[in-house]
């Protein structure tokens, strides 16, 4: 049953979202590496907002733009230094209009 | 940016940081709240239930001007199956009473409230700033803080952490450490918009009654987590979460957890035709007492999700939250009317005033509940509620099967399913941890 079901599209989901996006200032950098650790593999299915992807070359990457700040990564990737994340500056990042 | 020097600095406007700013003003102290998001809620997310015995201990009438949505006449637990679910509901028109103990709430719109209660109690609240960093002196003396506006250091007799959840202050300072996935559950949510009728004859509620449904089971596909559904006045919040320590093993993704939540036959008529206008992902402190870290030191406390002050049990938070803020506020105003200085021996008064409070009476009582539903994440969350679901289509469903094979049946399952030691041993070990 699950498996015939279509995937599901994130993107259309933060669609609905408010962000004022810091252009050229990315809150999360991801620590470059040849193979992605376990711990970034995890974040390729675990953040809400899907911001992890593979490149070609089988290594993660970020883009934050429809990052939902919910720190989920930083608990995964951080205390293992394969991510570093910051607040947006003050104002910027997503803003929610319900909460 | 800022010269002067305050009594105390709470970073944060949620809950907690709201309760401590309010409260703090009131007292006359000299109060800079610093908040990163656009306005005071912009960056805050929760379910959300307002309970209304800790807002009124903070602002008493509340009720004649807080954005409230509906107040709460009906609760359900919905233990879920693949496709049905058993309920244990509660409606109760005692609480349509004029004082109404529980309300569904929208953050955004609440926190603007709070925001505006703490700026008329006198507080300086500044929004668009985020604070990069706690400023110690040479004896590690929290002294202040620096922000991305600027302007050097602002300084304070005290610095409030109301920072939420996964606050990067007071871990990068190690005043904590950040949070075990084991300790954090990752909840998403949408918000769904219905006509306000539509949402009254669905829920059987009317006027500005509410329902709320919590559900657990086959939903969170063996992870240690829940569903929600909550009735706002034109909306129903939606959501379901889980384990950050489960989502990072693998298996499925949080919104597709949330997807198959939203088409489980008991959940896809309460939203059907919906439109959805908001999805957001929160970290919610699941890790209980063990995981609460140091509550204050030499110029610091800590309050509500930043101390993972939360009852997971219970989904109790933001009361924490507002509550641990209030007594933080209540102890500082206390030491600075002894005209003390705010050493970690002083502030220890936040700790001990807490520990007398329900917020660590609730929390030690649930202690051990984390670590039994974690590990026992399998049973609790799937091969229970999957037996009892069998256990109901077997006992209401009449199809010449003598009843008492039926019982042996329903016997069986569960034995076969998880052993009779099993049984009793979890039954034990759930009261044990509930005691």
């Amino acid at each position: 049953m699950a498996s015939t079901e279509p995937a599901v599209r994130v993107e259309d989901k933060l669609f609905q979202n408010r962000y004022l996006v810091d252009a050229g200032r990315a809150h999360i950098k991801v620590r470059s590496h040849t193979e992605p650790t376990p711990a970034l593999k995890a974040l390729l299915t675990a953040c809400p907002a899907r911001c992890y992807e593979l490149n070609d070359k089988g290594q993660v990457e970020i883009t934050a733009d429809g990052c939902v700040e919910c720190g989920t990564c930083r608990i995964i990737g951080e205390p293992s230094g394969d991510i570093e994340w910051n607040y947006p500056r003050g104002g910027y990042g997503v803003l929610f209009k319900f909460g | 940016m800022i010269d002067e020097k305050f009594d105390a600095i709470v970073v944060g406007a949620g809950m907690a940081g709201n309760a401590a700013a309010y409260t703090l003003a009131k007292r006359g102290l000299k109060v800079l709240q610093l908040e990163r998001g656009e306005y005071s809620g912009s960056k805050n997310v929760q379910g959300a239930i307002l309970y209304a015995d800790m807002l009124e201990k903070i602002v008493p009438d509340f009720r004649e001007d807080a954005p409230l949505e509906r107040h709460l006449i009906e609760q359900r637990f919905w233990m879920m199956g693949d496709t049905s679910h058993v309920g244990l509901h509660y409606r109760s028109d005692e609480f349509n009473e004029e004082k109404p103990n529980r309300y569904t709430i929208i953050r955004a719109q609440f926190d603007k409230w709070f925001s505006s209660k703490v700026r008329e109690a006198g507080a300086l609240v500044v929004c668009e700033t985020t604070v990069t960093e706690l400023v110690q002196d040479a004896y590690g003396k929290v002294i202040g803080v620096k922000t991305d506006r600027g302007g050097g250091q602002i300084h304070a007799d005290v610095v409030v952490l109301a920072e939420g959840v996964s606050g990067l202050l007071g871990t990068r300072a190690g005043l904590r450490k950040i949070p075990k996935p084991t300790d954090v559950a990752l909840a998403v949510k949408e918000m769904h918009f219905l006509p306000q009728e539509v949402i009254e004859e669905r829920f059987n509620i009317k006027g500005n009654e509410g329902a709320v449904i919590e559900a657990a089971g086959t939903i969170s596909k063996g992870m240690t987590g829940m569903g929600f559904i909550y009735t706002n006045r034109e909306c129903i919040s939606l959501g379901i979460g889980c384990l950050v320590s489960d989502f990072q093993k693998g298996g499925e993704s949080p919104y597709t957890l949330l997807e198959k939540f939203k088409k489980h036959p008991s959940v896809a008529p309460l939203i059907e035709g919906s439109e959805v206008k908001e999805y957001a992902a929160h970290l919610i402190p699941e890790g209980g007492y063990k995981a609460i870290p140091q509550l204050f030191g030499d110029g610091w406390v800590v309050v509500g999700d930043a101390a993972q002050l939360n009852n997971a049990i219970h989904r109790e938070g933001s009361n924490l939250a507002m509550t641990s803020g209030r007594i933080a506020a209540e102890a500082i105003f206390q030491v600075k009317s002894r005209k003390d200085p705010m050493t970690a021996a002083n502030l220890s008064l936040y700790k001990k005033m807490l520990e007398e409070s329900f917020v660590m009476k609730d929390l030690k009582k649930y202690k051990d509940m984390p670590q039994l539903l974690h590990v026992q994440s399998q049973n609790f969350f799937l091969t229970y509620p999957q037996l009892v679901n069998k256990a109901m289509q077997n006992f209401v469903r009449v199809d010449g099967t003598p009843k008492k094979e039926k019982e042996k049946l329903t016997m069986k399952s569960f034995t076969s399913a998880r052993s009779w030691a099993g049984l009793f041993g979890d039954a034990f070990k759930l009261a044990r941890a509930w005691r």
